[in-house]
C-alpha cells in the first residue's frame, strides 16, 4: 500500500492509534477511579503524604516513579477539568475526565510504538520475504502494535501497561543489541515504576551477570572464570543503586519505607484474586472444590466444619482450603522459586545469548504467574508479549505462542462484563487470533504444523466455552444460585492451556542442543 | 412503507420475545431504551449491513474490469470506510436495506441481467421512497437499452418483460395494504409530506442556502414553491436523462446515478441531510474511476452531516473515521497525483475549450490545492462548530455555515459531473456498453 521502507510501520501504528481513538467512550473499570484517585494525590499533597493518605479505598500501590508519573500528568489535567483533582471528588468522571485519561494512555502508547520499532530492528527472522505481508518483522509488529489483550486491559479496562511494556520491550532490545548498560538502566527504571515487573527480574540478573559481567566464554561454551570484569559489576551496581535512591529515597529520607513497602505487597490480599487468574492454584481450589463435594457426597467429611463462605463468592479475603493443605504466601514464593530455577541454571549453564535471555524471561514471566500469591490475569501479557519476539523466529515457538495467546486473551474475558463491549471483544479476539494463526502458518508452512490435533482441538472448544458462559448460562435458572460458575469454568478451562504450554515451553527449553557455534542473533 | 414494515416484526419477534418480552410490547415499548435493547437494536443493523450491503460491496468490485487485483481490495476498503454511511447507518441509526438492494440492482444491471436489476430496485423503491432519486437514470438507462435493440423487435420484448416485473413487484409490496384507495392515498400521503414546506432545519440544500439571503418561504406561497422546486429539479435532471436515453452506457448510467441524485438533493422539498448518502453511494461506484473527485465529494458529504452528528454525539466517531478515510484513499490511490486534466475524466471537455482557454498547463496545482483548501476549510469549520460558542445573535451560525459551505461544493460537483457525463465520448460509450 504505502510507498516503500517504513510506510508499512506508520500505517500500522496509526491505524492502531485511530482504533484506540474510537474505543474511548467504552467502559472502563475501576481501575479509572483509581489513576484519577492519584492523579488527586500527586497533585495536591506533598510526597510525606502520598503513601498514607486513604481517603479512597484506592491507595498509591506502585513505587514512586509512577507516583512522579501521575505527578506530571496531573499538571496536564489540571487544564481539562481541575475538579478531578479533587481528592474528596470520588468517582468523578467528567466527560473531560474520560477524554484526558484515555487521551493519556493513547499518547503514552507512543513509547511503546517505539520500543516495538527497535524490536523489529534488532530481530532478524528466518528470511526475507518479498511481499511485506510475508516477512517476519511485519507480523511481528502486527503482533505486538495490535495485541488483543494490551488493547482491551490498557484502552477498555483501562490501565497504563502500554508504556511500561514498552520500557520492558526497549530494554530487551537494547541487550539484543548489546548495548547492555542502557538495557540495564530502562529494566531498573521500569522495576520502580511497576514491581510487578520483579517477576522477570531474575532473567535480567543472571543474563547480565553471564554476558556482561563475564566478558568471555571458552571455546566449548562454559564460563571463563577469569573473564570476570570487575568494571562491569560497579557499573551495574552503580547503575541499580542510583535509580533505586532517585525512587526511594526521598521515603527512605522520611523514615516511610516500611509503609511504602506494605503498600506495595498487600498480603493481606487472598491466594487468588476474585477472579481466579488461570495458574496453578486455580486448578488446586477446583481440586479443593471437587474432593469437598465428592467427599460431602460419600460421607468422608463432616457438612458442619465446612466454612460457608466458599472462594468462589468472589471476595478478595483470606480462605482456608477444605481438603487440600491450605497454602500461605510463603508456600508460594517456594514454589516460584522452585519453578524459576531450571530456566535459570539454563541460562547460567547454556548461554544461547539474546534468544536464550528471552526464553528465560518467558519462563521466569510465566512460572511466577503460575504460582504466584495474588497474581492477576492481566500478568498473562507478561509472558505473551515477549513470546511473540520469539514466535517469529522458530515454528516450535510459534505453536507454544498460540495456545498460549489465545488461552490467555480469552481468559481476560471476564474483565469486560458489559452488554456493550460484548461484540467488541469477540470482533477483536477474533481479528488477532484469525491473523495470528494464519500469519504464523504461512511464515512456518515449510515445516511441520504448528499445532497437533489435541492442541487445535482444546482451542476450538474454546467456542462453545464462550457461548456456554455469555450466551447460554445467563438464561438458565442456575444464574440465581451459582453465579460463578462461568468464572470457574473459564478460568480452569485456560489454566489447563497455560499449564500445558508452560510445561511445553519448559520442555522444550531444557532439551535444546546448544548450537556448536555462538550465533550472534 | 410496505417494506420495513414486512421486516422488522419477522426478525425481532421469535428472537426478542424469548430474550425480553418488554422490547416488542406495542404501545408500552415507545421510547424503551436499556443497554441490551440498543445493543440487539445496533446488532440487526449490523447483520443487515452484512447480509446485504458489503456482499454488494464486494461482488461489485470484484467484477471491476480493467482493474488489478489490488485496487479492486483498495476501492472495497475505500467504500467500505465511507464514513458517512458508518456513521448514519451505525451511529444514527438507519438500516442499509435501501442503499444494499439498490446497489444489488446496480451490480445485476452490471451483468446484463435487467430483470432482476428492476426486481432488486422494485424492492428497495417500495422500501424507502428516497430511492426515487435513483429511479430516474433507471429508467432512462433500461428505456435507452429497450431503443438500442429497436423498438419493433428484442427492444419491445425487452419493455414488455420489464414493465411486467415492476407491476409484479409493486403489487406484490403492496398487496397486504389491501385494494382501498383511501388507504392507498393515506400511505402515499405519509410518504411524500408535501404539505411540510419546502425546507426544513439546515440542510446543504439550495433553497436553505438561498434562504440566507432572501426568505424564500415568505416571498413565494406554498403551491410556487412546490412548482419551482419541481421545475429547477426537473431541469437540471433534463441533460444527463436525455443523453443516458439516447446514448445508454453503464458508464454513463452510473454518473447519471450521481447527478440525479444530486439535482434531487440540491433543489427537490424536504429534503433531510440523510439523503445525501443517496448520492455518496454512487460516486463511491465511480471511485475507481475519478479517485481525486469521488474523494473530495466523500469528504464533503461526511462534513455536510455534521450537525446531525453532533445532535447525535458522534463527535469522536466522525473526527476518527473522517481523517482514516482520507489516508486510506491517500494511500490506495495517491490521489494527489492524479489531478490532471485527463484523470478528472475532463480532456474531452477541455478539448472543446481549447480555443478559449491558457490556464490548462498549471490545472493539475490549481486543483490540488484547491482541494487542500478546502479541506482546511472543513477541518477548520468542524472544530469551530465543536469549541467555539456561536454568537448571541446567530445561535445557528455554524450549521449554517456548514450547510452554505457543503452546499457550494455540491454545486461546483454537480456541474463536474453533468460535464463528464455529457462530454463523455462517442467512440467511449460504445466501447464501453454493458
Amino acid at each position: 500500500m504505502a510507498a516503500g521502507g517504513r510506510g508499512w510501520f506508520r500505517a500500522l501504528a496509526l491505524g492502531v492509534s485511530f482504533l484506540k481513538c474510537l474505543l474511548i467512550p467504552a467502559y472502563y473499570s475501576t481501575d479509572f477511579e483509581v489513576h484519577r484517585n492519584w492523579l488527586a494525590i500527586t497533585h495536591n499533597l506533598p510526597l510525606s503524604q502520598w503513601y498514607y493518605e486513604a481517603t479512597s479505598e484506592w491507595t498509591l500501590d506502585y513505587p514512586p516513579f509512577f507516583a512522579w508519573f501521575e505527578y506530571v500528568l496531573s499538571h496536564i489535567a489540571k487544564y481539562f477539568d481541575p475538579q478531578m483533582l479533587v481528592v474528596e471528588n470520588l468517582n468523578y468522571t467528567s466527560r473531560a475526565t474520560v477524554f484526558f485519561q484515555r487521551l493519556s494512555v493513547i499518547f503514552t502508547d507512543t513509547l511503546f510504538i517505539y520500543a516495538v520499532h527497535e524490536c523489529c530492528r534488532c530481530i532478524n527472522g528466518k528470511r526475507a520475504a518479498k511481499d511485506i505481508l510475508e516477512k517476519p518483522t511485519f507480523i511481528l509488529a502486527v503482533l505486538l502494535l495490535w495485541n488483543f489483550g494490551l488493547l482491551i486491559v490498557d484502552h477498555i479496562h483501562f490501565q497504563y501497561n502500554g508504556f511500561l511494556f514498552g520500557l520492558m520491550l526497549l530494554s530487551v532490545a537494547r541487550l539484543c543489541q548489546k548495548r547492555y548498560l542502557e538495557g540495564a538502566l530502562l529494566f531498573a527504571v521500569l522495576l520502580h515504576f511497576k514491581h510487578i515487573y520483579v517477576y522477570v527480574a531474575p532473567a535480567y540478573g543472571i543474563y547480565l551477570l553471564r554476558s556482561y559481567c563475564f566478558t568471555a566464554n571458552n571455546a566449548d561454551g562454559s564460563l571463563k572464570w577469569r573473564s570476570f570484569s570487575f568494571l562491569h559489576v560497579t557499573l551495574l551496581a552503580l547503575i541499580v543503586c542510583l535509580v533505586s535512591a532517585l525512587s526511594l529515597g526521598p521515603f527512605l529520607v522520611l523514615g516511610q519505607l516500611p509503609q511504602v513497602i506494605s503498600r506495595l505487597f498487600p498480603f493481606k490480599r487472598g491466594l487468588c484474586h476474585a477472579y481466579w487468574a488461570p495458574n496453578f492454584w486455580a486448578l488446586y481450589n477446583a481440586m479443593d472444590k471437587a474432593l469437598t463435594i465428592l467427599g460431602l457426597k460419600c460421607n468422608f467429611l463432616d457438612g458442619t466444619k465446612i466454612p460457608k463462605a466458599s472462594m468462589t463468592g468472589g471476595l478478595v479475603q483470606e480462605f482456608q482450603h477444605t481438603v487440600l493443605p491450605s497454602v500461605t504466601p510463603l508456600a508460594t514464593l517456594i514454589c516460584t522459586f522452585i519453578a524459576i530455577l531450571p530456566s535459570v541454571f539454563c541460562l547460567w549453564f547454556k548461554p544461547q545469548g539474546p534468544r536464550g535471555f528471552l526464553q528465560c524471561l518467558v519462563l521466569c514471566a510465566l512460572s511466577s504467574f503460575m504460582f504466584g500469591w495474588h497474581v492477576h490475569e492481566k500478568a498473562i501479557l507478561l509472558a505473551i508479549l515477549p513470546l511473540s519476539l520469539l514466535s517469529i523466529q522458530r515454528a516450535k515457538d510459534a505453536g507454544i505462542y498460540l495456545i498460549l495467546a489465545t488461552t490467555g486473551h480469552f481468559s481476560l474475558f471476564p474483565l469486560l462484563f458489559t452488554a456493550p463491549e460484548l461484540p467488541i471483544k469477540i470482533l477483536l479476539m477474533l481479528l488477532f487470533t484469525v491473523y495470528s494463526f494464519s500469519s504464523l502458518k504461512s511464515l512456518f508452512r515449510r515445516e511441520k504444523p504448528l499445532l497437533n490435533w489435541l492442541e487445535t482441538i482444546y482451542l476450538i472448544q474454546l467456542v462453545p466455552l464462550e457461548i456456554f458462559c455469555e450466551i447460554i448460562f445467563p438464561l438458565t435458572p442456575w444464574k440465581q444460585h451459582f453465579p460463578f460458575v462461568p468464572l470457574l469454568l473459564t478460568s480452569v478451562y485456560c489454566a489447563l492451556g497455560i499449564t500445558y504450554a508452560w510445561l511445553k515451553l519448559y520442555i522444550s527449553v531444557l532439551t535444546e542442543r546448544t548450537p556448536v557455534r555462538q550465533k550472534a542473533e | 412503507l410496505p417494506l420495513p414494515l414486512v421486516q422488522s416484526p419477522s426478525p425481532a419477534l421469535p428472537d426478542a420475545k424469548f430474550i425480553n418480552p418488554d422490547w416488542v410490547a406495542l404501545h408500552t415499548s415507545r421510547g424503551y431504551e436499556s443497554q441490551p435493547h440498543k445493543l440487539f437494536m445496533r446488532t440487526t443493523v449490523f447483520v443487515a449491513d452484512l447480509l446485504v450491503y458489503i456482499p454488494a460491496v464486494i461482488l461489485y468490485c470484484f467484477s471491476l474490469k480493467e482493474t488489478s487485483a489490488k485496487k479492486k481490495v483498495s476501492s472495497a476498503l475505500c467504500i467500505l470506510l465511507y464514513p458517512g454511511l458508518i456513521l448514519i447507518d451505525h451511529g444514527h441509526f438507519q438500516y442499509p436495506l435501501s442503499l444494499g438492494l439498490a446497489l444489488w440492482a446496480v451490480l445485476c444491471l452490471s451483468h446484463d441481467w435487467d430483470l432482476l436489476g428492476s426486481v432488486a430496485f422494485c424492492l428497495a423503491l417500495n422500501y424507502k421512497q428516497m430511492e426515487l432519486y435513483h429511479s430516474l437514470p433507471f429508467f432512462c438507462y433500461l428505456l435507452g437499452k429497450c431503443f438500442k435493440k429497436g423498438l419493433k423487435g428484442k427492444g419491445l420484448v425487452l419493455l414488455a418483460k420489464l414493465a411486467g416485473t415492476v407491476l409484479v413487484s409493486f403489487a406484490a409490496c403492496w398487496l397486504p395494504f389491501g385494494t382501498d384507495v383511501e388507504q392507498i392515498m393515506q400511505v402515499l400521503r405519509r410518504l411524500f409530506p408535501i404539505d411540510r414546506g419546502l425546507f426544513e432545519d439546515k440542510v446543504a440544500n439550495i433553497w436553505c442556502s438561498l434562504s440566507v439571503l432572501i426568505k424564500i418561504k415568505n416571498v413565494i406561497s406554498p403551491r410556487t414553491q412546490l412548482k419551482l422546486s419541481f421545475a429547477v429539479t426537473f431541469l437540471s435532471l433534463l441533460p444527463a436523462c436525455i443523453k443516458l436515453t439516447v446514448q445508454p452506457s453503464l458508464r454513463g448510467f452510473k454518473f447519471a446515478l450521481v447527478s440525479c441524485a444530486l439535482s434531487f438533493f440540491l433543489f427537490s422539498f424536504q429534503v433531510h441531510e440523510k439523503s445525501i448518502l443517496l448520492v455518496s453511494v454512487p460516486v463511491c461506484l465511480i471511485i475507481n474511476e475519478i479517485p481525486f473527485m469521488a474523494t473530495w465529494f466523500l469528504l464533503v458529504s461526511t462534513f455536510s452531516l455534521l450537525p446531525l452528528l453532533l445532535k447525535d454525539e458522534l463527535l469522536l466517531p466522525y473526527a476518527v473515521t473522517t481523517p482514516a478515510f482520507l489516508a486510506v484513499c491517500l494511500a490506495s490511490f495517491s490521489i494527489l497525483e492524479k489531478t490532471s486534466a485527463e484523470d478528472l475524466q475532463l480532456k474531452a471537455f477541455s478539448l472543446s475549450l481549447k480555443g478559449y482557454v491558457s490556464w490548462v498547463k498549471s490545472f493539475p496545482r490549481i486543483v490540488r490545492s484547491l482541494f487542500l483548501l478546502s479541506v482546511a476549510l472543513m477541518g477548520a469549520l468542524s472544530v469551530l462548530s465543536v469549541a467555539a460558542p456561536p454568537p448571541q445573535r446567530l445561535p445557528d451560525l455554524f450549521p449554517l455555515a456548514v450547510a452554505v459551505v457543503s452546499c457550494l461544493h455540491f454545486l461546483l460537483f454537480l456541474l463536474y459531473f453533468n460535464v463528464v457525463m455529457l462530454w463523455d465520448s462517442k467512440s467511449r460509450g460504445q466501447k464501453k456498453i454493458s
